[in-house]
């Protein structure tokens, strides 16, 4: 097994006394594409959130590239990250250029203007995300599929090894989902990035990944070999209305068996 | 106009309110597009209770004002992180019962000449040497750190989560912003008063977001709308005898409908020019 990116030991997050995750043990390595799935309000976002730093949990140990994400994201090498709703408010006066340098914001420190090497980095970025010509329009003006790629050019911004998803797809047409799926996997590849990346939509995220997470507040653990429906039922808790083809690798949390 | 200008109180409002309009132009903008026109009120109105204690202790109103609002400020953003309570509901017990408090303040200092109306609506006209200096070096102090912090706070502005995973210090900022809008407010009491404050940290980013495509461009605006209307207001005021603060903060509102009205022509005029921006010469 390579460099381990990612992992998490006996992680618990509480929220008034009622446990999101419960005692978590998780190890991605390096250069993996992982799927991350699991029904509302399972944890999904909130285990991105672990791994990023955001939220500190009450129990457990978070190492990403064996550091605590916090000294990480200090020193500008934190993650890359797209939020679920990057957009919060689309009146935002902003081009699609300025958003994507903010990416580099946090490395170049207060007081400094960004200089032209960050310049040229969100350029290169923009380039590489096929929205180079987008560059001068305003972010809430550009359709969602290209505000997407914006912001993923954002995240890719600060050149992060970790790139963190949650819901890159939720809010879009069914072909722009597909292209999303799709760049991930090409970027994935060409920086040999690991991918952590939470979706609904279980086809699409089974067809590139290397991995599946199937998770839920009271995590279930499937053993290695590929789950078929049985598997994803237990997860979901209900069952899944779901045909697929073929096998989902797949790979599981701790179990938290009462 | 000349022979106006030359009286020495004329001079020091028209000083005292292109200051005081300048930084609060300059914030407004971050104020509307971080949707913070509601804490402005909570804060400014608190800002009554400072001014109270200030005259039952015997002390520059200021200085207690000063005290009152940013100690406000820093509770309710402390009560939105650590409490369960929400934002806007911190802010409205805070302010009334900051007001309360002042009220309670007054009666106990059994002082009763002092000038309550022009703390609440503004009166520059009565503003001394000694407040233009106060009002300049909070002006400068708020600039300033506006300008090193800038970049930072326009992306927790627009995406906290994103910036704080890049390393910004959002946590130490958010304070800042605040602890920088109690500071304008005390000083924007001279101009305006503690009732209208709230008009001068919102209608010039709201006229300048009405106007401008860009964040920078945005808050150019806010300062160069919220200096105008000032001067203009205060002309205006004293040529038709209106009460000064009244009379700008009406220009200001003025000003947002009649951009309001604007806008979408302005807007798609903005988005023609960058069409043919883009396809202008070297543009295939």
């Amino acid at each position: 097994m390579g460099e381990t990116a990612v992992k998490l030991t006996g992680v618990t997050v509480a929220y008034g006394g009622q446990a999101v995750l419960d005692r978590i043990d998780l190890e991605i390595e390096a250069g993996k594409y992982v799927g991350i799935l699991g029904p509302n309000g399972a944890g999904k976002s909130t285990l991105l959130k672990v791994i990023l730093g955001l939220i500190t949990p009450v129990q457990g140990e978070v190492a990403v590239f064996g550091q605590p994400p916090q000294q990480l994201r200090l020193r500008g090498q934190g993650a890359g990250y797209l939020p679920q709703r990057p957009l919060s408010n689309p009146a935002f006066p902003v081009s699609v250029f300025d958003v994507v340098l903010m990416g580099r914001y946090g490395r170049i420190g207060p007081a400094r203007r960004p200089g032209r090497e960050d310049r040229q980095a969100a350029m290169l970025q923009l380039e590489r995300l096929g929205i180079g010509h987008l560059a001068g329009r305003l972010i809430g003006e550009v359709s969602g599929g290209e505000q997407q790629r914006v912001f993923i050019a954002r995240a890719l911004c600060a050149e992060p090894r970790l790139l963190v998803l949650d819901e890159p797809t939720m809010s879009l047409d069914v072909c722009v989902q597909d292209e999303v799926f799709e760049l991930i996997y090409r970027l994935k590849e060409k920086l040999d990035l690991t991918v952590l990346m939470v979706s609904h939509d279980i086809g699409g995220v089974a067809r590139h990944v290397d991995d599946v997470i199937c998770i839920n507040r009271r995590i279930h653990v499937h053993q290695a070999p590929p789950i078929g429906r049985l598997g994803l039922e237990s997860t979901f808790g209900c069952s899944v209305e779901y045909l697929f083809h073929g096998e989902i690798p797949h790979r599981v949390v701790k179990a938290q068996d009462e | 106009m000349s022979d106006l200008l030359s009286l020495g109180f004329l001079q020091r409002a028209l000083v005292a309110g292109v200051l005081v309009s300048l930084v609060c132009g300059v914030l407004s903008s971050f104020v509307v597009l971080r949707r913070m026109a509601f804490i402005g009120v909570g804060i400014s109105h608190s800002a009554f209770g400072g001014v109270a204690l200030g005259f039952l202790l015997g002390v520059d109103p200021l200085f207690t004002a000063i005290a009152f609002s940013v100690l406000v400020a820093v509770l309710i953003e402390f009560a939105r992180t650590h409490t369960r309570v929400e934002e806007d509901t911190a802010i409205g017990i805070f302010f009334a019962a900051s007001m309360a408090l002042g009220l309670v303040f007054l009666h106990l200092s059994g002082v009763y000449n002092v000038d309550v109306f022009g703390f609440l609506f503004g009166n520059i006209l009565a503003i001394g040497t000694r407040q233009v200096a106060a009002i300049a070096v909070v002006t400068g102090l708020v600039l300033a750190l506006l300008l090193l912090f800038f970049k930072e706070i326009v992306f927790i502005s627009f995406d906290e989560e994103m910036a704080w995973v890049s390393g910004v210090a959002v946590k130490p900022l958010r304070y800042l912003f605040l602890v920088l809008m109690a500071l304008v407010v005390v000083v924007s009491i001279y101009l305006v008063g503690i009732i209208l404050i709230s008009a001068l940290l919102v209608i010039p980013g709201a006229v300048a977001q009405n106007l401008s495509r860009r964040f920078q461009t945005m808050v150019w605006t806010a300062a160069g709308v919220a200096v105008g209307s000032t001067v203009g207001g205060l002309a205006l005021s004293y040529g038709v005898d209106f009460p000064s603060g009244a009379t700008i903060v009406l220009v200001l509102a003025i000003l947002y409908f009649l951009t309001g009205m604007l806008r979408p022509w302005l807007r798609s005029r903005g988005r023609a020019g960058l069409e043919r921006s883009r396809r202008g010469p070297g543009a295939k």
